[in-house]
């Protein structure tokens, strides 16, 4: 390795992202066609929502190959930085190096600069890694993030969803996505309301999972036996934090319990 | 055809050293010590937004004197390096110094084969492990390196500083008590610097991944006045 020094005119800037590029680190997107490409591990159902003093991020922890299991505990929900999480669905190798690629994108920018990102800028930046993935969505490794965070100039929450070309949309109260995200979004519409707290979010956000996991094959519901929940991530104003199985487990136990007095033939 | 005058390679070698010499000696120094927790910094800038000290990556910290787009160049040049290794392997991966030795190597291209050498000095900065001890590698204008072992001057008035602060060094003594000896230092011909002409970084254990830490302006009139 050399220093990383570049001319003026060839300067990537705060970059990470065009700095690994110059560097030959990014991978060409195969040339030739592979449709259907087989045994690549997919993950499945994750879902983001606002509420009154922050956002709630969660994802099972199921990845599937086709109509089978793949992993058991997969992580789809990651801290991008202090302020802001993102979380993942799709094909599931190249959206952990995406996130990874992210993460290292903001912090780089953060130490070059010497400032934070806005919260738009880096959902704009996140907008154009998933456009540079197009070649490869056009294959069949699609990744569709969510990404959410605290706006410090607003002061608010917020959530932005991509579509696989890269396209970046606002939405103002909650969003899924991934094979369960139809029945997740359904589960938080009836329950939402934007005066929720944080343990309120929570709650809905996992119950989400949890009916998805009902419905759809994909997702993995909480499993007491093995001691697998959904990784739950809240941010707020003071950060970042990921919500402890313990707490995990007594929802699900709740949510058990509230299936078990339907009559559970639903 | 005309043929340029020879100059013996010990003259250009001179010429060089005493150009980047001169342009460096003209800038404020800077004093990079140990502590008891760590490794504070402590640089005499005027400026608030142009930094002299920077976060490399978790545990490594820059400092730079000398003409600011230089060392400002080596900076970024710094992070990039560190940020790419990282995630080519893996965060734990990165140290000071491998960095050290390509900003020696780096320096030292410069210096024999470019017009004009540059006009820096900087020093990189590793947090110790557990019991490791922190690293501080001060790097010259014509590539040399030296480990330092306890605390490394650089600019400005660098020997006179160095003798100030020697005398004043003990093993693991407290940031509040780096800071002010080093103030002290720094501060030349009667002239007492205040916190506006400081800037001041750490590199502590907080159980957090990254240890760099600026010191807001309030906290070093804090820490200066305390005792």
């Amino acid at each position: 390795m050399a220093l990383p020094i570049f001319d003026v005119a060839s300067d990537p800037g705060p970059s990470f992202f065009e700095l690994v590029k110059r560097l030959g680190l990014v991978p060409d997107a195969p040339a030739t066609a592979a449709a259907g490409l087989q045994g690549v591990p997919h993950g499945t159902t994750i879902a983001a929502l606002r509420h009154a003093s922050g956002v709630v991020m969660a994802g099972d922890r199921r990845a599937t190959e086709g109509n089978l299991i793949a992993n058991r505990t997969i992580e789809k929900v990651f801290p991008a930085d202090r302020l802001s999480g993102v979380a993942i669905a799709g094909a599931a190798g190249p959206a952990v190096e995406m996130v990874r690629l992210f993460q290292v994108q903001l912090e780089h920018y953060e130490k070059v600069e010497g400032s934070l990102l806005s919260l738009e800028g880096k959902a704009n930046q996140l907008a154009q890694m998933i456009r540079a993935n197009l070649p490869m969505a056009m294959q069949g490794l699609a990744v569709v993030p969510l990404f959410a965070g605290w706006d410090t100039e607003q002061e608010q929450g917020r959530i932005f969803t991509y579509d696989v070309a890269g396209g970046r949309y606002e939405e103002v109260a909650y969003y899924a996505t991934g094979s369960g995200g139809r029945d997740a979004r359904a589960t938080i519409k009836l329950g939402f309301s934007p005066e929720m707290n944080e343990p309120e979010a929570i709650r809905l956000a996992v119950k989400a999972l949890f009916e998805a996991a009902q419905e759809d094959s994909a997702t993995g519901g909480p499993d007491p036996v093995r001691g697998i929940y959904p990784v739950v991530a809240a941010i707020g104003p003071d950060g970042y934090r990921r919500v402890e199985d313990s707490e995990l487990a007594e929802i699900a136990t709740a949510l058990t319990e509230e299936l078990r007095s339907r009559g559970a033939r639903q | 055809m005309s043929m340029p005058f020879y100059v013996a390679p010990e003259q250009m070698m001179k010429d060089r050293a005493d150009y980047a010499r001169k342009g460096i000696a003209r800038g404020r120094a800077l004093i990079g010590t140990r502590f008891g927790g760590g490794v504070l910094l402590c640089a005499e800038n005027p400026s608030k937004s142009l930094h002299k000290l920077s976060e490399i990556y978790d545990r490594i910290a820059f400092a730079g004197v000398g003409k600011y787009n230089e060392f400002d160049q080596l900076r970024v040049a710094g992070i990039r390096h560190a940020d790419t290794k990282g995630y080519a392997y893996s965060r734990g991966d990165v140290d000071a110094r491998g960095l050290a030795n390509l900003y020696a190597q780096y320096l030292g291209q410069v210096f024999t084969h470019e017009v004009k050498p540059l006009e820096v000095e900087i020093l990189v900065v590793e947090l110790g492990e557990g019991s490791q001890e922190s690293q501080l590698y001060h790097i010259l204008y014509d590539g040399t390196v030296v480990d330092e072992s306890n605390f490394s001057v650089l600019g400005g008035d660098s020997e006179a500083i160095g003798d100030r602060f020697g005398e004043m060094y003990r093993e693991g003594w407290s940031s509040e008590e780096a800071l002010r000896s080093a103030v002290s230092a720094l501060s030349t011909n009667g002239h007492t610097l205040e916190v506006k002409d400081l800037e001041v970084a750490i590199l502590e254990d907080t159980g957090a991944r990254r240890s760099f830490r600026r010191v807001p302006a309030a906290e070093i009139a804090r820490l200066m006045g305390s005792g």
